[in-house]
């Protein structure tokens, strides 16, 4: 049955009341916000004088900046197009050879890492690791290979190893083994623990458990952080070079120092196009992969 | 059916179940042979282009041993960690290190908050904008953070300035996508509501869409803080200001002691860092919810 009932407005008391409520929490929450920018507004006076901030330099000399841009971008001509470009890119061969020993050293590291970060993550994972002073062990191991930049371990390593694209292979791959490691075991903390159960009632072994109950669920995520460390570590080998590291960084360090402009701008342009490409090229692989196994 | 003994084992089950089970579950029982192949040749591919990659790289198992042989000797002249007489400089410089952070990653938020609904298709629909900025935010995230040091090292000279600017540059371009990426992915129906009962395009973006996206960029902004705090600390390695300028010589002449007690500061720092952020991070994102119980508390 249908009945039609005329709204009744609130008794004048309590809707004065539920306004004054209303009101009050409104005024809190624009308290708080300001509280917040204050505390925002002392914190960046501290951090601008900390980095000696001077605005007035960035404006008398932003000149500076677009003059550099112009500089380094190539005389290209219509008329003279393939010449000119091949002026711009004098140094191809070279450039190119470089810009495939930087992917290599990127792919290698990421690969060495992925494999140091997946024998550490079981151990490092909570809920599958067997002792509580080794999973401690092992995460702070992780947590200073992932602090300590990979350049850092690339200036030691130049020292110990000396100069060559093996340091920066191993500078990534101790960086993407604590990177790597702490997310996987993320991953692996947040499986099913059934089938684990489900196999440990079965009578399976240490080994048997993790490959055939943890491996099944988390393999997806791991090859997609791979990917995406991947991607992260082509731009780290890229400026590898600028430490004796191997890479194309020292050519163009040796652009930027000795103001070759045209050189700077056409590795450069190498650099971002490589990154640009295999940003894409790995998001498509995380997609395809990620929808087609779940 | 004839009655069975309780414990039952898999050799219990005889041929005629089994093959029952098997025309019940054909997909259980699918030969795996296929995918196996195929995995094992991926991985054997992957392998193959690793060690073709180690011989292109020079590998040497003779310079692998006796570099490991000199890190020994290394991790030998760290200990003990000691600043010798410049822990107080070192603090200086790890506060710039902090400010560098601090100031690049706040200009790189306050840069890419605008870009955030220009680079968003559910704010500006025109698919030619869309691409170029996103383009454009690309190319600046692909230039690795030494590299805008360099470059703003020839406009503003030495020093730590550069290295903030050197961070906002590179923090715009991916900030800048990520913020855009959560304004799309917003729920649209809040906007739909604001639209709906008259509000204008701006209307919709304040009270539809910001109210929704804040605490993720906020939180997206603590974590590139923490990040940035790293990478603040390597930018001294081209003379842009902070620890790393301390680093790099100190490690050039082996004075292993005073990078062990650096390194140390570091670490500690980041670890206080990344306590303090995930604090904050879950009070933004849970107050937000709390905020959305109290308003549903007061309607009722």
């Amino acid at each position: 049955m249908l009945m039609v009932k005329p709204i009744t407005p609130l008794p004048p008391d309590r809707a004065a009341a539920l306004a004054q409520a209303y009101d009050g929490a409104v005024a809190a929450s624009r308290r708080r916000v300001w509280a917040g920018l204050a505390v925002l507004v002392v914190l960046t006076g501290l951090a601008a004088k900390a980095a000696e901030v001077r605005p007035w330099v960035l404006a008398g000399n932003i000149g500076k900046f677009t003059d550099y841009l112009a500089q380094i971008l190539p005389a290209l001509s219509l008329g003279n197009l393939g010449g000119d470009l091949a002026e711009w890119y004098w140094g191809w061969p070279k450039w190119l050879a470089l810009l495939g020993e930087t992917l290599l050293m990127a792919y290698l590291g990421t690969l060495l890492g992925a494999i140091g970060g997946f024998l550490l993550c079981f151990a490092a994972a909570g809920n599958v690791a067997r002792s509580r002073a080794g999973c401690f062990l092992v995460r702070r191991a992780l947590e200073f290979c992932r602090t300590v930049p990979e350049i850092v371990f690339a200036l030691i390593f130049v020292i110990a190893f000396g100069l060559g694209p093996m340091v920066g292979v191993l500078a990534l791959a101790i960086h993407t083994t604590g990177a790597l490691g702490k997310l996987f075991a993320e991953v692996v903390e947040n499986i099913d623990m059934k089938p684990v159960e489900s196999l440990t009632a079965a009578g399976a072994g240490r080994i048997e458990t993790l490959r055939f109950a943890v491996l099944p669920q988390v393999l997806s995520n791991f090859v997609s952080y791979g990917l995406l460390r991947f991607e992260i570590n082509v731009r780290g080998a890229g400026v590898m070079g600028f430490v004796g590291a191997g890479g194309i960084g020292q050519e163009l360090l040796v652009a930027i120092r000795n103001f070759y402009y045209a050189d700077v701008s056409a590795i450069l342009v190498l650099i971002i196009l490589t990154v640009m490409a295999i940003d894409l090229g790995t998001e498509r692989l995380r997609h395809h992969l990620l929808g087609g196994l779940r | 059916m004839t009655p069975r003994e309780p414990a039952m084992t898999p050799r219990d089950l005889n041929p005629a179940e089994i093959a029952a089970l098997r025309q019940r579950y054909p997909g259980a029982f699918r030969s795996a042979r296929g995918p196996r192949l195929l995995a094992g040749l991926a991985v054997a591919g992957l392998l193959a282009l690793a060690g073709d990659a180690m011989v292109r790289l020079d590998f040497s198992v003779i310079r692998l041993l006796a570099g490991l042989g000199r890190l020994g000797e290394f991790s030998l002249m760290l200990l003990p960690p000691d600043p010798a007489g410049q822990a107080w400089t070192f603090l200086r410089a790890l506060a710039e290190t902090l400010g560098i952070a601090f100031i690049g990653t706040l200009a790189a938020a306050l840069l890419a908050f605008p870009m955030a609904f220009l680079a968003a298709r559910n704010v500006v629909p025109n698919p030619f904008v869309h691409f170029t900025l996103r383009r454009g935010l690309d190319v600046m995230r692909s230039v690795d953070v030494l590299i805008w040091a360099l470059i703003w090292i020839n406009v503003v000279g030495l020093g730590p300035f550069a290295g903030a600017l050197a961070i906002a540059c590179a923090d715009f371009g991916a900030l800048g996508k990520l913020f855009s990426e959560a304004v799309e992915t917003v729920d649209a129906k809040a906007g739909e509501g604001v639209s709906a009962s008259g509000g204008a395009e701006l209307h919709r973006i304040r009270f539809g869409l910001i109210p929704a996206v804040l605490p993720v960029l906020g939180s997206q902004v603590l974590y590139f803080f923490e990040s940035n705090t790293r990478s603040a600390t390597i930018i001294g390695i081209v003379g842009a200001g902070g620890i790393g300028q301390y680093l790099t010589e100190l490690i050039r002449v082996l004075e292993l002691r005073q990078v062990a007690f650096l390194i140390l500061m570091i670490l500690v720092t980041v670890a206080a860092i990344d306590a303090v952020s995930t604090r904050l991070r879950r009070a933004l994102i849970g107050g937000a919810s709390r905020q959305g119980r109290n308003l549903i508390g007061l309607n009722v």
